[in-house]
């Protein structure tokens, strides 16, 4: 079935002193100048995490202050600060670039079998625009930061506050054209570098949920970027577009600014999908269930995002008619979402389930998607959300969708393929500890706030009435486990580059054309022009053909 | 098709089809961005012009619908120059493509050239958004959002315009030293991509600023 691809793939021994494309050149200007893919993601999982780590203490001060009801570790100013810096490096420079930034960048082409993405100078370019607002964003924080909430609405944002608005506001503008041409190479990428019998039925979930994400990139970034310019214009020039003195209307922005930031969310959650889609087929050993399915519910997700905005406006002075249509629209996400839950259980049943890390994060997945998702149908509602707006209902919801969503597709993926990333790897005993920590840590701090917030403490405050304490005291004791389940995979990961055990090609013997090159792969990514003749989740038709069987010709395409 | 040894064969295409084809789908793309870009400021327009009809129509009494046609027909016309651009570029005639990217080239000037004498007219009657804006008329300083847009509208498309520019210069380097020929011209025909689009970008600005508020004559 697959003959063409496995039997020109080198054996490990064969290319053992050949150059991969991490030893094909040296130095650092090899590095800042490349045109290889695999090295700008690369480029991104370096400075990514960074920033993850940036938002991450921002985090832990915003625990810290509230593990007592009183404000006594940092001023109100201050932890205005430190909790709108805390949102916009996690949301903007973190979640929306972590898996297409890395993971999309390193494997699209391999999965298509490509040389690289369709404009690889415009991938390198991608990512200095990346660093520049990135730049310009931690300037801005160092300098004293922003106190707007990393919603930057006016009239606040652009009347009244004295922080430093108008740099991390161009930050996160120039940072959107970086998200706007990944999503653009993305898509040109798919279209026209596929190999040879690479139909649009034959490519991996993953390529669906990338391909979807770009989606959103390419349609929703710019509308945010004219807005933020805007924003920037009415500090600089007193436009008064949002100014309501002026006959200009805030409400506006809040419109323009989630027209993009809800599909936002998806920009971090398809991409995670995309992840869990390759982990639970290769850990079940078993062809994923309903494939055109789960491929279509992406795309589903990216069209259907860009109608829901409205529901961040129920309590804004928005129509209450437009309320109802958008409450409604909201509840139609949730059906492609379901779509895929169930598609993935129904591949986990009767599948050869092992436990391996990957396989840990993807269940973990499951479990936050689906609580982070149902709390997403109350907030749907409009009744409901009248109640528990602006409460820490709302941020226990967001964190377990976003941050539970896109961190665990994001480590199970990282794990997944970082032996073909660096040919090593990593120890399996402290990764699974870590996911444990991870799972355990992030439940504890987040499902708290749940609590919380129904019973009505507000977000965004320093201080709170000491009933809440008992539940502040456990969310900060998990933040704790939850970053010890961070700092785990990065002693361990860098660890393995010189210590861990040699992968070889294909560790978990999964299907993908990923796995049929060297690990790490050439500069090239393939000795060979591969072209695939089969479907990409056959693992019964790989067992029965490994095990000497013939394999009935109609389950294969 | 083979041009295997193509000199304008990047590493990672197959063959100049292929490459033709990602570059041409890369650009409509990004048109698609900007589309999206330039929605969001048309978004504005639709609504406050909505709010306060009044207020707009005696704003766009204060523009000048002479300066403003006279560059709709400069920008229509660099368009057709950029048009007979491409078409010698496919036939192979670099010298014709070179000729028509200065006329295109030219045009665009006059273009901005005009537009500053418009801006700097405003200037002189206070008409820039901010402290010292004042509007004699009897709408007072409700044209204020009006001039904000117009603004930043033209001011957007002005500056696609000097993006425009700049990319012209580069392509006409580009031709001179040779790197186009009748098989490989994409980057000619991309630009012209764009181009067109910034100049429709206009064709949409001029009747919304300068021509439908004139005929409103509601009460103030």
């Amino acid at each position: 079935m697959n003959a063409t691809a496995s039997a020109l793939a080198p054996s490990p021994s064969d290319t053992a002193g050949r150059p991969n494309f991490l030893t094909a050149e040296h130095g650092l200007k090899s590095w800042l100048l490349t045109l290889d893919h695999k090295r700008v993601a690369i480029l991104y999982l370096i400075s990514v995490s960074c920033f993850f780590l940036l938002g991450g203490v921002f985090a832990m001060l915003v625990r810290l202050e509230l593990m007592t009801p009183a404000g006594d570790l940092m001023l109100p100013d201050t932890y205005n600060r430190v909790f709108t810096g805390h949102g916009v490096t996690m949301v903007f420079f973190f979640l929306i670039p972590a898996i297409p930034g890395i993971l999309g960048n390193f494997l699209i082409p391999l999965m298509i079998g490509a040389k690289d993405v369709a404009f690889p100078r415009l991938n390198l370019a991608s990512w200095y625009l990346y660093m520049t607002g990135g730049m310009l964003m931690l300037a801005g924080t160092l300098n004293g930061g922003v106190d707007t909430g990393w919603t930057f609405y006016p009239p606040y944002s652009t009347s009244y506050t004295t922080t430093n608005v108008l740099i991390v506001g161009i930050g996160v503008f120039i940072n959107g054209f970086s998200s706007i041409l990944t999503g653009l190479n993305f898509m040109v990428t798919v279209h026209r570098m596929r190999c040879p019998g690479m139909t649009w039925f034959r490519l991996p979930l993953f390529i669906w949920g990338q391909y979807a994400t770009s989606l959103i990139m390419v349609l929703g970034t710019p509308v945010v970027a004219i807005t933020l310019l805007l924003l920037v214009f009415e500090r600089l020039f007193h436009l008064g577009i949002f100014d309501p003195g002026k006959g200009g209307d805030p409400i506006l922005f809040q419109h323009l600014f989630w027209f993009y930031s809800h599909p936002a969310v998806y920009i971090m959650i398809l991409p995670s999908m995309a992840v869990i889609s390759e982990l639970i087929a290769c850990f079940s050993r078993k062809r994923i269930f309903g494939y055109h399915f789960v491929a279509f519910a992406s795309i589903g997700i990216a069209v259907l995002g860009f109608v829901v905005w409205g529901h961040h406006l129920y309590v804004s002075g928005q129509s209450v008619y437009a309320g109802v249509v958008f409450s409604l629209l909201t509840m139609l996400v949730a059906i492609p979402s379901a779509v895929k839950v169930f598609n993935w259980s129904m591949t986990l049943y009767q599948g050869s389930v092992s436990l391996e890390t990957p396989m840990l994060y993807a269940l973990g997945f499951i479990g936050l998607f689906t609580v982070g998702g149902l709390t997403g149908v109350f907030l749907g509602t409009l009744g409901f959300d009248v109640h528990v707006h602006d409460t820490y209902f709302v941020v226990a919801h967001f964190h377990y969708v976003m941050v539970g969503g896109t961190i665990m597709g994001y480590l199970g993926g990282l794990h997944f393929w970082w032996p073909k990333i660096t040919g090593r790897l990593y120890p399996e005993f402290w990764a699974k500890i870590s996911a444990l920590l991870v799972f355990v840590g992030f439940n504890l701090t987040f499902f708290p706030q749940f609590l919380l917030g129904y019973m009505g403490m507000p977000r965004r405050y320093h201080a709170y009435p000491p009933e809440f304490q008992v539940l502040n005291i456990l969310s900060t004791a998990g933040a704790s486990v939850l970053a010890l389940g961070f700092v785990l995979p990065t002693i361990y990961f860098i660890w393995s580059l010189k210590s861990g055990k040699l992968a070889g090609n294909n560790p978990w013997n999964a299907r993908g054309l990923e796995w049929e090159t060297t690990s790490p792969p050439p500069t090239q990514n393939f000795e060979f022009t591969p072209s695939v003749s089969r479907e990409p989740y056959d693992y019964f038709e790989a067992a029965e053909e490994a095990a000497g069987r013939a394999v009935p010709p109609a389950r294969s395409h | 098709m083979s041009h295997g040894h193509s000199p304008f064969l990047a590493h990672h295409f197959d063959d100049l089809e292929q490459q033709k084809e990602a570059s041409t789908l890369g650009m409509w793309l990004f048109l698609v961005q900007e589309v999206m870009f330039f929605g969001g400021l048309f978004m504005c327009y639709l609504l406050y012009r909505w709010k306060d009809p009044n207020a707009f129509a005696a704003g766009s009494h204060e523009l000048s619908i002479e300066l403003g046609g006279f560059n709709t027909i400069v920008l229509i016309a660099s368009s057709l120059t950029m048009a007979l651009g491409v078409r010698s570029a496919q036939q192979g005639k670099i010298k014709a493509l070179i000729n028509w990217l200065y006329a295109t080239g030219f045009l665009g000037t006059v273009f901005l050239v005009v537009k500053y004498f418009e801006y700097s007219a405003k200037w002189e009657h206070h008409l820039i958004p901010g402290p010292n804006f004042h509007f004699a008329g009897e709408v007072g300083n409700r044209a204020e959002l009006f001039f904000s847009l117009y603004f930043a509208m033209t001011g957007m498309h002005a500056l696609h315009m000097i993006v425009g520019l700049g990319l012209l210069v580069w392509l006409v380097r580009k031709a001179m030293k040779g790197h186009f020929t009748a098989e490989y011209y994409n980057p000619v025909e991309n630009f012209g991509l764009y181009w067109h689009f910034v100049d429709i970008v206009w064709i949409f600005l001029f009747p919304l600023l300068y021509l439908i508020g004139r005929h409103y004559h509601g009460g103030a």
